[in-house]
Parts: C-alpha cells; sequence; structure tokens
C-alpha cells in the first residue's frame, strides 16, 4: 500500500531529519516578532498518522479494536477466548505491545491467529507510528478484526489514537472497583468497559462491588456498557463476543466507528468533545 | 511518562507553523492543556526543555493557559466549572449525563516568532 501513498516517510520520523536542517548558527538579532493563533493538537502529527492507519483499515473493511488496562489484567487471556470463540465466523490478527519479549505474540499465533509483537523498548504506550510499521507486517485482506492489544499501563495508552475504531478498557476485579476514579482519563476514553476475571467475585465478597464499579464510570459521565466477564468459566465471556458482532454488524450497515481519543480539529478548535 | 512524545510533538508544529511563516525562531509557545487530557502540565514543562533542543523553539518560554473542567448537564441545562476530572456530576441536579465542554484539550493555542523571513535575513548576514 504505501509504495505507492509515500507514507513511510512520515511526520513521526521526518523530523529527525529535518530537525538538525533547523538550527540556526548565526548571531542573534533584533527584529520584528508576529503572535500567531494556532489551535492546532499537539499530537497532530501521531493523529495525522493514525488517520492514515485509519484509512487503510476502512478500505479493507477491517474493524480495528484497542484493548488497554494495567499489566496482568487478563488482555493476552481475553485474546486467547475470543478467537476460540469467534472460531471461523471471523478473521482476527493481533498487534501486541508490551516493553519486551515475544511471549504475547507466541500465545496468539499458538491460537492458528497471526501476531505481530512490538516491542517498544522503554516506552508505555502504543503510537500510530508503531501500529503502521505493524500494518505493514500484515495481510490486510485476510483480517475482518484487528486486536490492539496495548502496553499494559492505565495513564499514557489513553491519550494516543492509533488508528483503530474502538476502545475496550479492561478492569481485573482484583484490582478493586474504584480502579475507574483513578484513572479517570483512560476509563472516560473507553467505548467498552470490561470486568475480568469475574469467577473471582466470591471470593473478593465485599471488596469488589459491580455496581460501584459502573458507578465510578458513569460518573466519568460515560454511557459505555459496562460488561462482566471470565475466561475461566464456560461461555464466560459471551457478553463481549454478542458485543464483537454488533460492532462489526454496525460496521458493515455503514456507522461511523471512531474510538473517543480521537480529537478532530473541529471539536479541539471549540474546545469540546461531548458524548454521543 | 508519555509527557516526552507530547512535548516533541508539539515543538514539531511549532516548527511547522515557524517554517510557514518564514521565521527563524519561536520565542514563546502558549499551550492548553485540560485536566481531562490525560498530559501533566508540570511533567510537559519539563520534557519540553529536552524536546525544543537544537530546533527553532531552543529559546522558547512554554505558557499554559486555562485547562479547567467544564461540564453541561443534559438534564437539567446547568453549567458547572472547574469540576474534578473524576466526578463529572451536575452540581445542580447531581446526574451523570452530562456534556464536556472543556478540559479535554491538548492544544498549541498561540506562538510568539521571530527572526522573520528567516531566507533573508541569511542572505544579508552571509553578504
Amino acid at each position: 500500500m504505501c509504495q505507492t501513498c509515500g507514507c513511510t516517510i512520515t511526520p513521526e520520523n521526518r523530523h529527525l531529519v529535518e530537525a538538525e536542517t533547523t538550527l540556526f548558527k548565526g548571531p542573534r538579532r533584533q527584529g520584528p516578532s508576529t503572535t500567531v493563533e494556532v489551535l492546532s493538537n499537539l499530537l497532530s502529527a501521531n493523529d495525522r498518522e493514525a488517520a492514515h492507519n485509519r484509512a487503510h483499515l476502512d478500505q479493507h473493511g477491517i474493524l480495528a479494536i484497542n484493548l488497554m488496562s494495567s499489566p496482568g489484567s487478563g488482555k493476552t487471556s481475553l485474546l486467547e477466548a475470543t478467537i476460540e470463540a469467534l472460531g471461523d465466523s471471523c478473521r482476527i490478527a493481533v498487534i501486541e505491545g508490551d516493553l519486551a519479549t515475544e511471549n504475547d505474540a507466541a500465545r496468539i499465533r499458538a491460537k492458528g491467529v497471526p501476531a505481530i509483537q512490538i516491542t517498544t523498548g522503554q516506552a508505555c504506550h502504543l503510537d500510530a507510528h508503531m501500529v503502521h510499521g505493524a500494518l505493514h507486517q500484515l495481510d490486510l485482506t485476510a483480517i475482518d478484526v484487528l486486536f490492539i492489544e496495548n502496553v499494559g499501563n492505565l495513564v499514557c495508552p489513553a491519550s494516543f489514537d492509533l488508528g483503530h475504531h474502538l476502545n475496550v478498557t479492561l478492569l481485573s476485579v482484583t484490582e478493586g472497583d474504584d480502579k475507574p476514579a483513578k484513572y479517570p482519563v483512560m476509563f472516560r476514553v473507553a467505548d467498552l468497559v470490561l470486568l475480568t476475571k469475574a469467577d473471582l467475585l466470591d471470593v473478593l465478597g465485599d471488596d469488589f462491588k459491580v455496581e460501584a464499579a459502573i458507578r465510578h464510570v458513569r460518573e466519568l459521565a460515560n454511557a459505555a456498557p459496562v460488561l462482566t466477564v471470565s475466561t475461566r468459566r464456560t461461555d464466560g465471556i459471551r457478553a463481549f463476543i454478542d458485543w464483537i458482532r454488533d460492532q462489526r454488524a454496525a460496521r458493515k450497515s455503514g456507522a461511523q466507528q471512531r474510538p473517543r481519543i480521537v480529537r478532530d480539529e473541529l471539536t479541539a478548535g471549540r474546545g469540546a468533545v461531548a458524548h454521543p | 511518562m508519555h509527557e516526552l512524545a507530547v512535548a516533541q510533538g508539539l515543538v514539531m508544529e511549532a516548527e511547522r507553523v515557524a517554517a510557514a511563516h518564514r521565521a527563524a525562531l519561536v520565542e514563546r509557545i502558549v499551550v492548553r492543556v485540560g485536566a481531562l487530557s490525560g498530559v501533566e502540565p508540570e511533567l510537559l514543562e519539563r520534557a519540553f526543555q529536552i524536546a525544543r533542543a537544537g530546533t527553532c523553539a531552543r529559546q522558547a518560554t512554554l505558557e499554559f493557559e486555562g485547562g479547567d473542567v467544564e461540564i453541561t448537564c443534559r438534564s437539567c441545562g446547568s453549567h458547572s466549572v472547574g469540576v474534578a476530572p473524576n466526578r463529572l456530576i451536575c452540581g445542580t441536579c447531581g446526574g451523570w449525563q452530562v456534556d464536556v465542554t472543556a478540559g479535554e484539550d491538548l492544544l498549541l493555542v498561540r506562538l510568539e516568532l521571530s527572526e522573520l523571513d528567516a531566507e533573508a535575513a541569511l542572505e544579508t548576514r552571509s553578504a
């Protein structure tokens, strides 16, 4: 794809080449100055590349879902169970983000699904440029649903549009029902919240109240569905599978799916991002 | 610590605007970082000191304006200002079905540029 559109030189990497050329070595001279009103997003370069990714995905009719959570809340286990549950009804691919190791990609490949591992080094989140590189390694003509498993982190990933369509935020029940109040930005951008490891609810008793978790999400003015899932129980992720099917159906009927994270120029200029 | 990535994005935007105005230097940068934007102004300020090195914004000051969360209630229509980011509840009726009208911005608001018409200035100097 990008041999024709020339996108391999992106705003994200171009500055590495051009930064030095702007270095002005002459003596400082007093001169006139001017003030310019800009009103552009600080992450415009990332957002442009994300829009580019989304255009590629849309062109192939792929639904891309960004999974975010703290480390160890069960993102990879959820994907393993989802691959099994969806079976042949849907062609899946996965992009895995971790600081190090191919472990998660290996687990996904063991289920017979293509997986690209992005190792970010010390970077705490995926960005559109990294995902762009991974998209080039996938056969986009053979994918219906692309899952992007972000780096386990409830802070940074919330700010970066990857070019995906929907955000799914996981909260494992052992983390406590007040996580949404502690990490408001992350839970506010969620299009779906999954309460994972629900098989542990019986053990936790009053330490995790599902209603309290839902209330904390609502207090972020987020009306997203909050579903309870368990990969340890038969049929334990059915609600999530139904949600994926609904989203695919909505996509086929031409619905415009954009994650909450997306800041377009108009809403940015107005300073408001209203809820749907 | 994604503030470094945000600071790099900020510097890139400033460079783009400066180039479009044929300015060699950015003197002052004003940003709006909302309390719901996921970016911490203090950390962004520190990251900016690193990101601006070797660019046309290398001497620029960074200023913050606004950023408070504001909501409008869908039920009773009242407007609340300075709302806590993790409790977006209507101050009047206590409802959660509200529209966030400010506080999510991550914006480059304005730039002060100098050394305008940089190419012409360069020619003068080399002459």
